[in-house]
């Protein structure tokens, strides 16, 4: 019970979306693909909104991405994020055409705009859970 | 299709006063206000045989059964919609009283919103919240200000929209609040005031956001036939709609996150009605954030999309602009009812009981709510 992590949101993953979950420990991000009709969705679900098949293929998304929105909040909503604060949120459109919403690490002040390049990338948070992020693209 | 136009109306409306701190509990708080729409409307509880509860509170029919000893009730639903819920559950009541159901549907609201705990903590046990709870939450989204917050600034940079027009909301509403004896906030706010409140989620400030409040208030719905012989003035409902966003369960997955489920209820509400926009004398607004006001207006038609900040620039939402919003003060000044304080009010307006914030002359008015996934409804009423 020392551990600090213990007090943070986890998520509690579905049958569903256990694929997404158990991807990020790997460092990769995984996408829900109808596997009828090839449509990816984002948030994982049972049923593709374009052919109703149940039937699901995950890849793996690029990596690539860019700003869709964003807001910095500097009141943490949870004791947990209180060392992140300012937190920088940003909903991201991925390549693959579902949007991907996570912390913006290393962002210079000023350097928010929409359309802007990003990158995914992965913190560890403990043996039980990695959690998405995203990086300016053209940050070292 | 059948139509409901005028098949209803609020014959009764019911409020307790709003506190931080109502020292009460909320089942009493939600029969206090309960008891006041029912005498307002000239009935005593054994009358009402339908109920629709507020879903996410604490009080459901039983208790309103039990505290009323009503014998036969014969309708109880819940329209968990949030802020949506209360003009989501006057629909209901109507096809409830259409269908021959029942005759009064009362629906109270009430909570201790202030002294009962956040309503932040609770808004993340809502079904509805389930796919934010596991995808958004553990990033760091948690609260429906950081969710507006990315609504806005992408509304900022799409069309140019401003804080200090978003300051112009609250300013304006804070003005109606000050007339209003029920309002809980009683000090003037000037723009320069709002803009240097605190930054909760960028680019919404502390004053962008409504009040965490204490209290209750009731309407009772009835066929427009014996409303005609009850006790008030009957307020006719002549438009109503729900209408639902597209992704509901995420903002963020929202094809274009400017738009809300109260762009799909706005045609079927008008068409309903059978009014235009220039009918419109009078408009309460849901308001959990300034922003969510500037959308709305955009998504019901009184501009384009993107014209928001503009129209409610220069006093154009006061008493004396072009559209005269939340005359009582809203979520933002007077308090957080959950929206069920704006039918209250518009049903005062058409009364002609609006008190020293009454519109002269309003007859057709408006009415929103609109819940935390991005859910609208509207109504529109006439005396
Ligand atoms: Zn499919």
């Amino acid at each position: 019970m020392d551990n600090p992590f213990n007090d943070r949101l986890r998520p509690a993953p579905s049958h569903d979306s256990q694929p997404y979950w158990d991807g990020l420990k790997e460092h990769r991000l995984l996408l829900q693909t109808c596997a009828d009709c090839g449509t990816v969705r984002h948030y994982p679900r049972p049923v593709c909104d374009q052919c109703y098949s149940m039937r699901v293929e995950w890849i793996e998304a690029s990596g690539h991405a860019t700003i869709h929105s964003w807001t910095i909040s500097h009141h943490a909503f949870h004791p947990c994020f209180k060392k992140d604060l300012p937190l920088t949120l940003v909903t991201a459109d991925l390549a693959e055409g579902v949007r991907l919403c996570a912390p913006l690490k290393d962002a210079p002040p000023g350097s928010l705009r929409i359309g802007a390049p990003l990158r995914v990338g992965f913190e560890t948070v403990d043996d039980d859970l990695t959690l998405p992020l995203l990086i300016l693209a053209d940050t070292p | 299709m059948k139509s409901l136009c005028e098949k209803g109306a609020v014959t009764g409306i019911g409020e307790t006063a709003y506190t931080k701190g109502s020292g009460k509990s909320t089942i009493a708080l939600q029969m206090e206000a309960a008891l006041a729409a029912i005498a307002d409307a000239g009935l005593t509880p054994k009358d009402i045989d339908g109920i629709v509860p507020y879903s996410s509170g604490d009080g459901v029919a039983e208790d309103f059964i039990t505290n009323f000893g009503i014998a036969d009730l014969r309708f109880s639903a819940t329209t968990p919609m949030g802020g949506a819920s209360a003009i989501a559950g006057i629909q209901a009541a109507i096809l409830a009283i259409e269908g021959g159901v029942a005759r009064h549907v009362l629906i109270p609201f009430g909570r201790n919103g202030y002294s009962g705990g956040r309503i932040g903590a609770r808004v993340q046990q809502l079904p509805q919240f389930r796919t934010i709870g596991e995808f958004e939450m553990p990033v760091g989204q948690i609260a429906p200000a950081q969710l507006y917050a990315q609504m806005a600034r992408r509304h900022m940079m799409q069309y140019g929209t401003t804080s200090r027009q978003l300051a112009e909301i609250a300013v304006t509403f804070r003005q109606h609040a000050l007339l209003n004896d029920n309002a809980i906030m009683k000090t003037p706010m000037t723009v320069e005031q709002h803009q240097e409140s605190r930054m909760i989620s960028d680019p919404l400030r502390l004053f962008d956001c409504c009040l965490e409040s204490d209290g209750g208030a009731a309407l009772v719905i009835s066929g427009a036939g014996p409303a005609k012989d009850m006790k008030q003035r009957p307020i006719y409902i002549m438009g109503i709609a729900e209408g639902h966003p597209d992704q509901p369960s995420a903002i963020t997955q929202r094809g274009d996150m400017t738009i809300l489920g109260t762009a799909k209820a706005v045609p079927h509400a008008f068409g309903m009605a059978g009014v235009s926009h220039d009918d419109i004398d009078v408009a309460e607004i849901y308001d959990c954030f300034t922003y969510i006001v500037l959308c709305q207006l955009e998504d019901l038609g009184f501009c384009a999309k993107g014209e928001g900040g503009a129209f409610v620039e220069n006093g154009g939402i006061s008493l004396t602009g072009r559209l005269p919003v939340n005359t009582h003060g809203g979520l933002l000044s007077q308090a957080h009812i959950i929206g069920m304080n704006h039918i209250v009010e518009l049903v005062k307006q058409l009364r002609g009981d609006g008190g020293k914030a009454q519109v002269a002359g309003a007859r057709i008015g408006l009415v929103t709510g609109y819940g935390d996934m991005g859910d609208g409804t509207v109504a529109i009423m006439r005396n």
